[in-house]
């Protein structure tokens, strides 16, 4: 199947903690289900680990969408990670909301190793709701869109 | 000597700007700054200072020299092309013009910079009398002439008018392009608005600035001198005087990665910053009191040693209105000379 | 004023501080600097008027370094930034000796300059024994006479108080200014449509030249190497190469000082291009008040900060508003 140019495949960059939900990513993978290949998963030791910096790094070298995904909260295996990127994450996002970057284009998601599943519905969700955003214009280098 | 009526400015603006780009004051978000004129933009001539200096127009803050891109096992590099259209520089002032001098000096002497040179060569420069000179204003000390700036075109408000004489081959050419909206004019009037200027030049508050203890071989007497430990202590480290300053010409030279390639390109550097003329060793100065220094010593001493005694500073005062710790070369040359006084 | 000053004067001379931390007079009678005074006699050049908005809480980081105690001038804002630097142990407060000093508002030069003054050559009625009501202002183009409140920083104008957090004595009568809510402007942008945020913020953003005149005198901004100085990381610390760094800069200092700012308002007054960057701070301030409860960096310096704490119930990202 080839792709005529008004397909618009959206690039996301997914975060995925080490112990839930990357092995939650793998589960998906076990099971046959199916997500699409515009994400491009980055395994992170806990969802804590990201720091706002990468998010932004992420929209600045082309990204349209960016997702946060770690174990559910109390179940962190450093015990309290998920807590603080919670706070983190919930922040900065309303600060990209606030310069105007649409709020679709950022999600945080909990996603145990158990849950395959959810996995697969969250980033076919993820991506076609970024798909109805279009291209992001708003934030990222222009030299890198070339 | 020819004339326009303020109102019909806008005509003579969308006539400049049709053929080529027009730079000009626009106020943007509460600030005036060179900008490219578009139909809609808010011209402002009234601001006597734009925050950053007309030097963005030949010099600017980054720019692209080459990018580097990788097809299949080769490398190749593509240049970026040096400015090959005319464009107008609108509303310049005496001391950003004589900072453009300055910056010639640097970039015109061998080995001359193509990318500069090409923008040099093709800005036509309008330049505006100041009619309101600021507290701030000390070109004089410098050597400025504000009743009468020196550009392709030398302008003067006055009344409802705007006086235009041409000075040289480019600016006849620029008022040959916008003869249908000038009209004949004597310098009467130009010769009162010059008189008026001085009387205000005159009652400056820094008109008797005076750079004497700055003159002949002080290097090391300068370079040594106890005062700076002191003059130095307010400075925050920004980088707010070098990059509204004219002269400013530092740069730092960086690679950006766009994933398909590496872009070089060139951007100003300020010799406030802690990384400035960093190498491999560190850096060779390493307080901030060495920094702040250099900068003065760059433009006071050094510069004028290399230069014909062309100070690299032209008394715009735009580093007396920003500094946020309220400190700058007025308060450095003054501390020098009470120095010298008191000896 | 003058009792300030003879206050001075006995802490220099009984050797109880080895110097003052205070303000100069400048060259014209509104650009006072920052300066350290190590005698009685160096007093002479001492001013304390409406022009001295500089939070010196930022240079007793440099000043806990220096030998003795230093006799510092806060202001009841600046207070709450000496706070918090002590919760960071980046100042020593052995090394302060804290005189909390009235403060009736402090003036913006730019604001003046707003209503239409030019070439201001002398100001009179910011001294602060004043009334502060007028400002006489004498320019080379005739005398004008501005009101003391359209002249203030927008920072007084949602003044925190009168009440210094931390003092070893205070000094001098202070007056409320306070005439404005601090979150009106964040919410009227959070009321925008995505689309004109983006174009608010582009074209106020578009300005900035990177001078790091923002950081280098926020007192949140206290890290020994900014992240932006770094050499081994991509980031653009001197320039806007694209309008990307621009946000990227501003969000992610924001973002830095999220949880510390203690809103003392020095990166707008700052700004030589004008860029409100108080409405990033305040919208990470709304937001912490909001989700986790009011907070206050530099109130109580045993407080936990928002951002190094989290309950198991708090809200998810998505819930926000």
């Amino acid at each position: 199947m080839s792709l005529t140019n008004e397909e618009f495949r959206p690039k996301i960059v997914a975060f995925c903690c080490n112990w839930c939900s990357y092995a939650g990513a793998d589960l998906a993978g076990s099971s046959r289900l199916s997500y699409p290949a515009d994400v491009k998963i980055i395994r992170v030791p806990c969802s804590c680990r990201v720091n706002p910096m990468f998010i932004l790094r992420a929209f600045e070298k082309g990204a349209d969408g960016v997702i946060i995904c770690g174990c559910h909260p109390g179940d962190c295996h450093y015990s309290t990670g998920n807590y603080y990127a919670r706070r983190r994450m919930t922040l900065l996002f309303s600060m990209l909301d606030y310069v105007g970057i649409e709020r679709g284009r950022t999600r945080v998601e909990w996603v145990s190793a158990a849950e395959g599943v959810k996995f697969s519905q969250t980033m076919n969700e993820f991506v076609e709701t970024v798909r109805s955003l279009g291209k992001n214009v708003r934030l990222g280098d222009l030299r890198c869109k070339n | 000597m020819k004339k326009i009526k303020r109102e019909n400015l806008k005509q003579l603006f969308d006539l400049i700007s049709s053929g080529q780009r027009l730079y000009i004051p626009i106020k943007k978000a509460g600030q005036t700054n060179y900008g490219i004129y578009a139909a809609d933009s808010r011209v402002d001539l009234d601001t006597l200072k734009t925050v950053k200096s007309s030097k963005e127009a030949f010099f600017p803050q980054s720019e692209t020299l080459y990018t580097v891109t990788k097809e299949n096992r080769k490398i190749k590099i593509t240049q970026q092309e040096l400015e090959g259209e005319d464009f107008v520089l609108f509303g310049v002032r005496g001391c950003d013009i004589k900072g453009a001098q300055v910056l010639d000096r640097v970039f015109l002497s061998s080995p001359v910079d193509s990318f500069y040179e090409a923008r040099r060569n093709h800005g036509i420069i309008v330049a505006l009398a100041c009619s309101e000179p600021e507290e701030s204003c000390f070109c004089t000390t410098f050597g400025v002439d504000p009743t009468e700036p020196e550009g392709d075109v030398t302008t003067w408000f006055k009344g409802e008018y705007l006086y235009w004489k041409a000075n040289t081959e480019k600016g006849e050419r620029l008022t040959a392009l916008c003869s249908e909206l000038l009209t004949d004019a004597d310098e009467a009037a130009v010769e009162e608005e010059k008189e008026s200027i001085k009387a205000i030049l005159s009652r400056l508050p820094y008109a008797d600035l005076s750079l004497e203890s700055w003159h002949g071989d002080a290097t090391n007497e300068k370079f040594g001198s106890e005062l700076w430990k002191e003059l130095y202590k307010p400075c925050l480290a920004c980088g707010t005087c070098t990059f509204v300053c004219p002269t400013c010409q530092c740069y730092d030279l960086k690679d950006y990665d766009t994933g398909s390639g590496v872009q070089r390109y060139r951007c100003w550097d300020s010799c406030m910053y802690s990384d400035f003329t960093m190498m491999a060793h560190g850096n060779n100065r390493t307080s901030q009191m060495q920094r702040f220094r250099q900068r003065f010593m760059h433009k006071l001493v050094y510069f004028p040693a290399n230069n014909d005694g062309m100070y690299s500073c032209v008394g715009c005062g735009r580093c007396v209105d920003k500094c946020p710790a309220s400190t700058n070369i007025v308060k450095v040359i003054k501390a020098f000379s009470k120095e010298v006084n008191s000896k | 004023m003058q009792e300030l000053i003879s206050r001075l004067k006995e802490l220099l001379e009984s050797g109880s501080v080895q110097r003052v931390l205070g303000w100069k007079k400048g060259d014209f009678t509104f650009n006072p600097e920052p300066a350290y005074f190590n005698s009685a006699e160096e007093l002479s050049e001492f001013v304390y008027d409406g022009f001295c908005g500089a939070n010196l809480s930022k240079y007793m980081i440099k000043a806990s370094n220096l030998e003795g105690v230093t006799a510092v001038l806060l202001k009841p804002c600046d207070t709450y930034s000496f706070n918090q630097l002590i919760k960071e142990h980046r100042v020593i407060r052995e090394k302060a000796y804290i005189i909390g000093i009235g403060c009736k508002g402090k003036l913006s030069l730019d604001a003046i300059k707003a209503q239409g003054v030019k070439g201001i050559t002398d100001i009179k009625g910011a001294e602060i024994d004043g009334d502060c009501n007028e400002l006489k202002v004498e320019t080379l183009y005739g005398e004008k006479t501005v009101s003391y409140k359209d002249s203030m920083l927008e920072r007084c104008h949602v003044c925190k108080g009168k009440e210094h957090m931390i003092y070893d004595e205070l000094m001098l009568e202070s007056a409320d200014t306070l005439d404005a809510d601090r979150f009106t402007d964040v919410e009227i942008i959070e009321n925008l449509t995505s689309e004109d945020k983006f174009t608010y913020f582009q074209r106020e953003l578009s300005k900035c030249i990177r001078c790091n005149a923002c950081r280098n005198v926020c007192p949140a901004c206290s890290c020994r190497k900014c992240v932006f100085d770094s050499t081994k990381f991509d980031s653009e610390q001197k320039a806007n190469v694209d309008p990307f760094h621009e946000s990227m800069f501003h969000i992610i200092r924001a973002f830095h000082v999220a949880g510390r700012c203690t809103d003392c308002g020095e990166c707008s007054r700052v700004c030589p291009q004008g860029i409100p960057l108080h409405l990033f701070n305040r919208k990470f301030i709304k937001d912490i008040n909001e989700y986790y409860g009011v907070f206050q960096a530099g109130e109580d310096i045993g407080q936990t900060s928002p951002l190094t704490d989290y309950t198991l119930d708090d809200m998810e990202a998505e819930e926000r508003r």
